[in-house]
């Protein structure tokens, strides 16, 4: 174990010990196939608006999940109390629900010992960061944007959390981590600006620089003009890459394309989008995060979901991989459940042009911050629909000349992917509508807004 | 769990605390699906801990744990208050708050047959024979099938005295048909997507859904959207079904008048709204026929958003929100009551934990049932499009853009559906939307639809919310933008 983590919240010796307990309780009712899986959190989040802390909290939980499998059923049976009665009723729960459930002849037996990937996520200071830290850091930020005459809102969380999975035929995987986050927008009368960063470390985000960044675009943006929807050369920031185009990254499952409910049905292994774009999924990868192990245990595998464009690689849980004949990959969720797997270590490739000069070389585009809402319109083609949001520019002549009202847009993803022009080096970046991953900025021809909103 | 709350109060209120209150929270789930005949989910979740809010130096601190012993308590209670006084560090003014009384209540939401007592076997049984019809038909290329269940015991307790214990049980299920075919996938949804129907009932709810005998119709529709035509794209006269106006008084009714949006508490994640506070008792949301309310009362109807009283111990409320067509109230807390100068909260503080701070949430924001028949609301106009089931939703962060997708639309002329179209979608803003609103079924088909997936906050609350809607008409609505070259 990691020294600097000897203090989490569930440690190893403590899931060893409560799986003995787990196991002994299986065993009481005649039952060997047995799994727990172990989750912990210890989290705080200090919000902010209208230049003043107005929200502040503080949890703390832990919680057990336990599995059985029997005659090819199973069931689950999850607690958030760790005392020896209440760990047999969820073993015992588990057991009466899986009796009462029918055979599935696609249950696998338990998974078997697999050396995991060691990730090294856990920082003391992140995991011990007190409020009075958050405070004054939100402080500092909100003084910021104040002193520009604007209006500050955010977010900065610190804590940790613990998964581990445990069960008969001998995993014993266990992770513990840290993750920082903070967030702000600048509101300056008719415009707004927004900023976000999350590291496992707090001392690897630059609140201030944040907090700068956010008030520059809402100064920018003041006084923001409308222009008609229409097709624009778009040059889309990390976050809104990562907002957009990580709505598809559900669709890499093995199981989703099976059910012919992914627009990769009859898709893999044919060109699909732009050359320019090659995607892995990497658990390793230094600026991601997140349980090296899925919810079987299964260690997790680089994957190539795209390759010079061609989709090629799925995510498979063991369930998935057996009816494929392969190997599973690591990224199948905890049983039983409908949806089988997913890929979420996404690392999409970058290039050598910076946003600078993507902007530079664009005669007339719109440069987007962020986006909001995203939603799928239609799942076949991916067409997404959702909002400009927080920092919508006119580029003219090569240079940012004013704000936009916000737009909605309609755009297939496929396309989207076929129509990039350039790539920024790709980053760690953080929005509110998909999960963290490594993303350039994107510079798209023909980007399909729609609607025109009234702000 | 009262004795234990009661410790909990009393070690939150220290020197500098003005207001503390304490949530105990047991709670229980049941959730059970099938996948193409086969089980899907089939698990149980048992969660309990206790959240403890406090205003010290005139600021909210707050801390949850699941550790229930006596320092364990006190730890969280401490913890609480320094979380407090460390906000005072960026304060701009010290928090005050509406007026309550202190409540002593017990109250249980009406259950007929408690859903934990009928067995697994049977409830999967029922979705199996489900999910079996769903694949008789040819083109079904994916059937699924659920249902959940909760419930929640909350003991609530509050310096002002308050000792309020309710326990809440509700319901939902619900199946889909997937078809598919070339370079499409369809679906077909029963009784709405997110799941189905979802409400604050026992397991009376599935007997009414009656989900077996909808299946076969579902399934054929499903497979006959391949064939159908495309929704054409201009301005119609639109019929939206109960379940899809739910989720457009949801997202362009329900939000906006969250007080503490309109207030900025939600600028950096969930959005703001346009209802400034100039427009309260000014602005003309709708025509003369739409009618809101946010009604958490049980006589309102078995919604998500129904209980005796809200997780700052305010009493359950109706409160008018749009009267013929006027705009006339919000929805507030203890706190933003107060900073607009309102004597009391309407009740609509809510958490979906005890890990969660309560924040301001729909109850039971509902379109009020208007006076037409279901035939007029079809009759009134020679041509219209008909949407029903939601397949894709989506509103601006001030809530003025929205667009909405649905599963399957009809073209109606004279009143009778006449083709089949696929890819439905519409949109607009939101108050030249509901300015539109030409006609408005009576109560007999009104139906107080469940939403199950409200997100708000940060941490980020998922809570459930209801909203009762009849099948409505509304005027030159833009439709199937989403779709345009």
């Amino acid at each position: 174990m990691q020294p600097e983590i000897a203090e989490s919240i569930l440690p190893k010796a403590n899931c060893q010990e409560l799986f003995a307990a787990v196991q002994s309780a299986a065993k009481t009712l005649g039952v060997s196939d047995v799994e727990a899986l172990f989750g912990a959190h210890c989290a705080a989040l200090t919000r902010f608006a209208n230049n003043t802390i107005h929200q502040n909290v503080a949890e703390q939980d832990r919680w057990i999940s336990v599995r059985v499998a029997l005659d090819h059923r199973t069931a689950r049976a999850t607690t958030n109390r760790f005392d020896p009665d209440s760990i047999r009723g969820a073993v015992a729960q588990a057991l009466a629900l899986a009796r009462s459930a029918a055979a599935n002849p696609d249950l696998l037996p338990l998974f078997e010992r697999s050396a995991i990937l060691e990730t090294k996520r856990f920082d003391a200071a992140t995991a011990s960061a007190t409020p009075q830290h958050r405070a004054n850091t939100v402080a500092e930020a909100i003084r910021i944007v104040e002193s520009k005459g604007q209006t500050a809102a955010g977010i900065y969380s610190t804590g940790q959390s613990v998964e581990a999975m445990y069960n008969s035929r001998g995993v014993a995987a266990w992770h513990a981590e840290t993750m920082a986050q903070f967030s702000i927008t600048a509101m300056a009368g008719d415009s707004s600006g927004w900023a976000k960063a999350s590291a496992v470390s707090h001392a690897s985000i630059d609140p201030l620089a944040l907090a700068r960044s956010a008030a520059e675009k809402a100064r920018l943006s003041r006084d923001p003009e409308e222009i008609p929807p229409g097709r624009y050369t778009v040059i889309l920031e990390p976050a809104a890459v990562l907002d957009l185009v990580g709505q598809m990254f559900g669709d890499f499952s093995a199981t989703a394309v099976a059910d012919s409910r992914s627009f990769l049905t009859d898709r893999v292994g044919k060109k699909l989008f732009g050359e320019n774009i090659q995607i892995a999924d990497d658990a390793a990868h230094p600026l991601q995060a997140g349980v090296p192990f899925d919810g079987e245990g299964v260690p997790r595998r680089k994957l190539t979901l795209v390759d010079a464009g061609v989709p090629r690689d799925l995510a498979y849980a063991r369930s998935s991989a057996r009816k494929a004949g392969v190997e599973p990959t690591g990224h199948g969720f905890p049983l039983p459940n409908e949806v089988g797997e997913a890929p979420l270590n996404i690392v999409i490739s970058g290039g050598t042009t910076s946003t600078d000069e993507m902007i530079a070389s664009t005669e007339r585009g719109v440069l987007v911050t962020r986006l909001w809402y995203i939603r799928e319109v239609d799942p076949y083609e991916k067409i997404m629909t959702g909002m400009t949001r927080d920092g919508t520019f006119l580029i003219e002549n090569g240079r940012v000349s004013r704000g936009l009202r916000n737009f909605r847009f309609n755009q297939g993803i496929i396309e989207l992917l076929n129509n990039v022009e350039a790539l920024s080096p790709s980053v760690r970046a953080s929005g509110e509508e998909a999960f963290d991953m490594v993303v350039p900025a994107m510079k798209v021809r023909g980007f399909n807004f729609t609607e025109v909103t009234r702000f | 769990m009262k004795q234990l709350a009661l410790e909990a109060l009393d070690s939150a209120q220290r020197p500098g605390v003005t207001y503390a209150d304490v949530r105990l929270v047991e709670s229980r789930d049941r959730e059970l699906g099938t996948k193409n005949g086969k089980p899907g989910q089939v698990s149980s979740d048992e969660s309990v801990g206790i959240g403890i809010r406090v205003l010290a130096d005139g600021c909210w601190g707050f801390a949850a744990t699941d550790d229930l012993s006596r320092p364990g308590v006190e730890s969280a209670a401490a913890l609480a208050v320094d979380v407090a006084r460390s906000s005072a560090l960026a304060k701009k003014h010290d928090v005050t708050l509406a007026p309550e009384a202190k409540h002593d209540a017990i109250w249980v939401s009406p259950c007929q047959i408690d859903p934990f007592t009928v067995s697994v076997e049977e409830q999967l049984s029922l979705l199996t024979a489900v999910d079996e019809e769903l694949r008789r038909a040819a083109g079904v290329t994916l059937a699924q099938t659920s249902m959940i269940f909760h419930r929640s015991r909350q003991v609530f307790v509050s310096s002002l005295g308050s000792v309020i214990d309710q326990t809440r049980t509700s319901s939902g299920a619900g199946f889909e048909a997937y078809s598919f075919k070339g370079d499409q996938i369809q679906k077909r949804s029963y009784p709405n997507s997110f799941g189905g129907q979802h409400q604050l009932k026992g397991y009376e709810l599935i007997h009414e859904l009656d989900l077996l005998a909808h299946a076969p119709l579902m399934a054929e529709q499903a497979v006959a959207l391949h064939s159908a035509d495309q929704c054409p794209e201009g301005r119609f006269d639109l019929i939206l079904d109960g379940s899809q106006l739910g989720l457009q008084v949801h997202e362009s009714i329900g939000h906006p008048i969250e007080l503490d949006r309109v207030l900025g508490s939600e600028a950096n994640y969930a959005g703001m709204s346009f209802l400034t506070l100039d427009k309260l008792n000014h602005l003309r949301y709708g025509s003369d026929l739409v009618n809101a309310v946010c009604d958490a009362r049980i006589e309102h109807g078995p919604g998500m958003g129904t209980f005796a009283f809200d997780d700052e111990g305010v009493p359950a409320q109706s409160a008018d929100i749009i009267r013929n067509g006027q705009f006339v109230g919000y929805m507030t807390s203890r706190e933003t009551a107060a900073a607009i100068g309102q004597k009391r909260s309407n009740g609509t503080m809510r958490a979906t934990s005890w890990a969660r701070l309560p924040l301001i949430r729909m109850t039971n924001v509902s379109l009020l049932p208007g006076e037409q028949t279901l035939d007029e609301v079809f009759s009134g106009v020679s041509r219209a499009i008909y949407m029903q089931t939601n397949r894709s939703w989506s509103i601006d962060d001030k809530r003025y853009n929205f667009q909405f997708g649905c599963e399957i639309a009809w073209e109606i002329k004279d009143g009778k559906r006449v083709r089949m179209l696929k890819n439905p979608t519409y949109s607009g803003i939101t108050t030249e939307f509901w300015n539109s609103c030409a006609a408005v079924a009576n109560r007999d088909h009104w139906v107080l639809w469940g939403v199950p997936n409200c997100g708000k906050g940060q941490p980020e609350q998922v809570i459930a919310t209801g909203h009762g809607a009849s099948p409505s008409r509304f005027h030159n609505i833009k439709v199937g933008a989403a779709y345009a070259a």
